[in-house]
């Protein structure tokens, strides 16, 4: 039966070994999507652009200046010399955002105790605007911190994104998300399409017609497409450390046993595709429309689930990779154990099961 | 060759329904052991979901049937392993070359390595494919493809074969050799059973069984049936019955 099962696999790497588009498809996605969201389509901003109003030039401000320049956030494009620049500053639209120190700065901070610093942002671009006034914020704080220790009742902001992620970098959100939609291409697109085609091809006949029992065909249909998976994450992983500087805080060993828990869960949902359609075009489309677009919008991944309307928020508790994308940050980068994940676990490994449970049945429907 | 006594297919009204729709009526038929049995019907006339039960793939729903010993509703696992069935759809996998597919075959129904490579060889030479061995199948012309097929699907040396149109889409002349291999299954005491829809094909089988509406309307050899229906060749009879259908073609 093993000897049987064995020569059924081979076959199956064979079909992936011989179409090698597919194959460079295949491997060379995690690397471009990767290079890309890591350095062109990041939604951090990098050397903004902004003008400094400075009427004191006092040690202070000219700390906190000289701390925005160094920073790689931001360049200094202009120093403006009176308050009615800052508007045409804007106007002429080369800069993003304006810091504006009042007269007597350090002054006002060591004799009163506080002084304030105005951030205004272009915000015609609200997410620039947002993440630039984050940074600003960010960098004044450190300042704060710095200089004056715990003299001054400031309120520094502790976002999640600060707390973890102290540099902002994006790569720490995107990293789980690339390997989510990459673990979701191959593994239920590629899957499904490789049973459809066999069905199109009237070869799943010759099969069911073998000895070969169909719960091994399917099984055998899926274990090239986990193994590619986890080669997939490999790569990603190498990439996220070597190339992003992304180290993973917790531990690898859990972080490969989720993912292959989430591989698992994605073929199964590959395999639930393919017993309800008979063509490779629409059993695509499927994979695509109806699980990676919602993937895409709903998994926390893109726009926070936070922030969504309640419908939205209930809706995406479906989606598998919203659970892994919890799971891969808790383990990458807040460093998490088993203890915090269990839970997302558990969801990711019951929806397995109903999915494994729902594809035995339908299988077995399209048989009689 | 052909043993009268000894049954390899039995049925008793075996009956396949779909919800209102009774695909197959109550068909009883015997197929005897190594005889080349031709099973002809328009589309829709029932013949796929015939064959289907009888190679263990539906479940009937009511009646009997036994295949090469075995019960067709309890031991279709056992079924399996003693036919060998070929589709009407073009069977091999095009992007594995000739020696994988029959490697690939071979290792489902448990055969050796050794049995494999043996089997490879004399499937070769009776193909003269020595050129072609190692060439992805795709790259073959269509008669070569499914005359290879015909041969993996006996690869396992199964008692009992099911050919499902097997020569549809192919030229005369490869059919005539199409037909040679059948024979010299036959000989080797392989039973065949084929659906077809060419008439002259019908005439090169030992017996033929004519379904019209899920119902066996004629079962008998090509020469009893042309003059029971006074008729000048298979064509005759088939129109004939056909003609009565009441479920259209699909």
């Amino acid at each position: 039966m093993f000897a049987q099962f064995l020569s059924f696999v081979k076959k199956e790497f064979l079909h992936i070994w011989r179409d090698k588009r597919t194959l460079f498809i295949l491997f060379g996605m995690p690397v471009v999507q990767i290079t890309l969201f890591g350095f062109a389509l990041t939604n951090e901003v990098k050397n903004a652009k902004i003008a400094i109003l400075d009427p004191s030039k006092d040690a202070s401000s000219l700390r906190i200046t000289q701390r925005f320049a160094a920073s790689q956030y931001f360049d200094i494009e202009q120093e403006l010399q009176s308050p009615q620049q800052i508007e045409s500053a804007f106007k002429e639209g080369k800069i993003k955002m304006a810091l504006i120190f009042p007269t007597q700065f350090e002054y006002n901070l060591q004799h009163g105790g506080q002084a304030s610093i105005q951030i205004i942002a272009d915000a015609s671009d609200p997410n620039v605007a947002t993440t630039v006034t984050n940074y600003a914020n960010a960098i004044i704080g450190d300042e704060q911190q710095a200089l004056l220790g715990s003299k001054l009742p400031y309120n520094i902001n502790t976002s999640m994104r600060m707390l973890y992620n102290p540099q902002l970098k994006g790569a720490y959100n995107f990293v789980p998300g690339v390997m989510a939609m990459i673990l979701l291409l191959v593994s239920t697109m590629m899957t499904s399409i490789s049973v459809v085609r066999e069905k199109e091809n009237g070869t799943m006949e010759i099969l069911l017609a073998s000895p070969l029992r169909p719960i091994l065909i399917i099984i055998a249909k899926a274990i090239p497409y986990l193994l590619l998976s986890m080669v997939n994450i490999g790569t990603i992983l190498l990439l996220s450390v070597f190339a992003l500087d992304l180290p993973i805080a917790g531990s690898l060993g859990l972080l490969l046993a989720t993912s292959m828990l989430f591989t698992i869960t994605a073929l199964s949902l590959g395999l639930l595709i393919s017993t309800l359609t008979a063509s490779q075009q629409i059993a695509m489309l499927i994979s695509l429309v109806g699980m990676f677009l919602p993937t895409l919008m709903l998994s926390g991944f893109m726009f926070p689930i936070e922030n969504m309307p309640i419908p939205l928020q209930v809706m995406s508790n479906i989606i598998p990779a919203k659970w892994y994308f919890i799971i891969v940050k808790s383990i990458m980068i807040k460093g998490l154990g088993i203890a915090a994940i269990w839970k997302e676990m558990l969801i990711l490994t019951g929806m397995t099961i109903g999915l494994i449970a729902l594809t035995a049945r339908k299988f077995k429907i399209r048989l009689e | 060759m052909i043993d009268t006594n000894s049954h390899i297919i039995t049925a008793n009204k075996l009956t396949k329904t779909f919800g209102d729709f009774t695909a197959v009526d109550a068909i009883s038929l015997d197929v005897h052991k190594g005889e080349i049995f031709g099973f002809l019907g328009a589309n829709g006339a029932g013949k796929s979901t015939a064959m289907r039960m009888f190679c263990g793939l539906l479940s009937p729903t009511s009646g009997e049937a036994s295949v090469a010993g075995f019960d067709v509703r309890t031991q279709s696992e056992m079924i399996k392993r003693n036919i060998g069935y070929m589709s009407q759809k073009f069977s091999l996998y095009e992007d594995l070359t000739v020696r994988e597919n029959m490697r690939l075959y071979g290792g489902i129904y448990g055969m050796s390595t050794a049995a494999i490579k043996q089997k490879t060889a004399s499937i070769v030479e009776e193909l003269h494919l020595q050129h072609e061995l190692n060439s992805l199948v795709k790259t073959l012309p269509l008669g070569w493809k499914q005359k290879l097929a015909f041969s993996v699907a006996i690869f396992h040396n199964p008692p009992l074969v099911f050919l499902d149109e097997p020569t549809g889409g192919v030229d005369p002349i490869t059919r005539r050799e199409f037909w040679e291999m059948i024979y010299r299954a036959a000989n080797a005491g392989t039973t065949v059973f084929v659906t077809t829809h060419y008439m002259d094909e019908a005439e090169y089988c030992n017996r033929v069984c004519i379904m019209v509406d899920g119902k066996i309307e004629a079962m008998d050899t090509p020469a009893q049936l042309r003059q029971q229906f006074r008729a000048q060749g298979m064509e005759d009879v088939f129109l004939q019955l056909a003609r009565k259908a009441k479920r259209s073609g699909d």
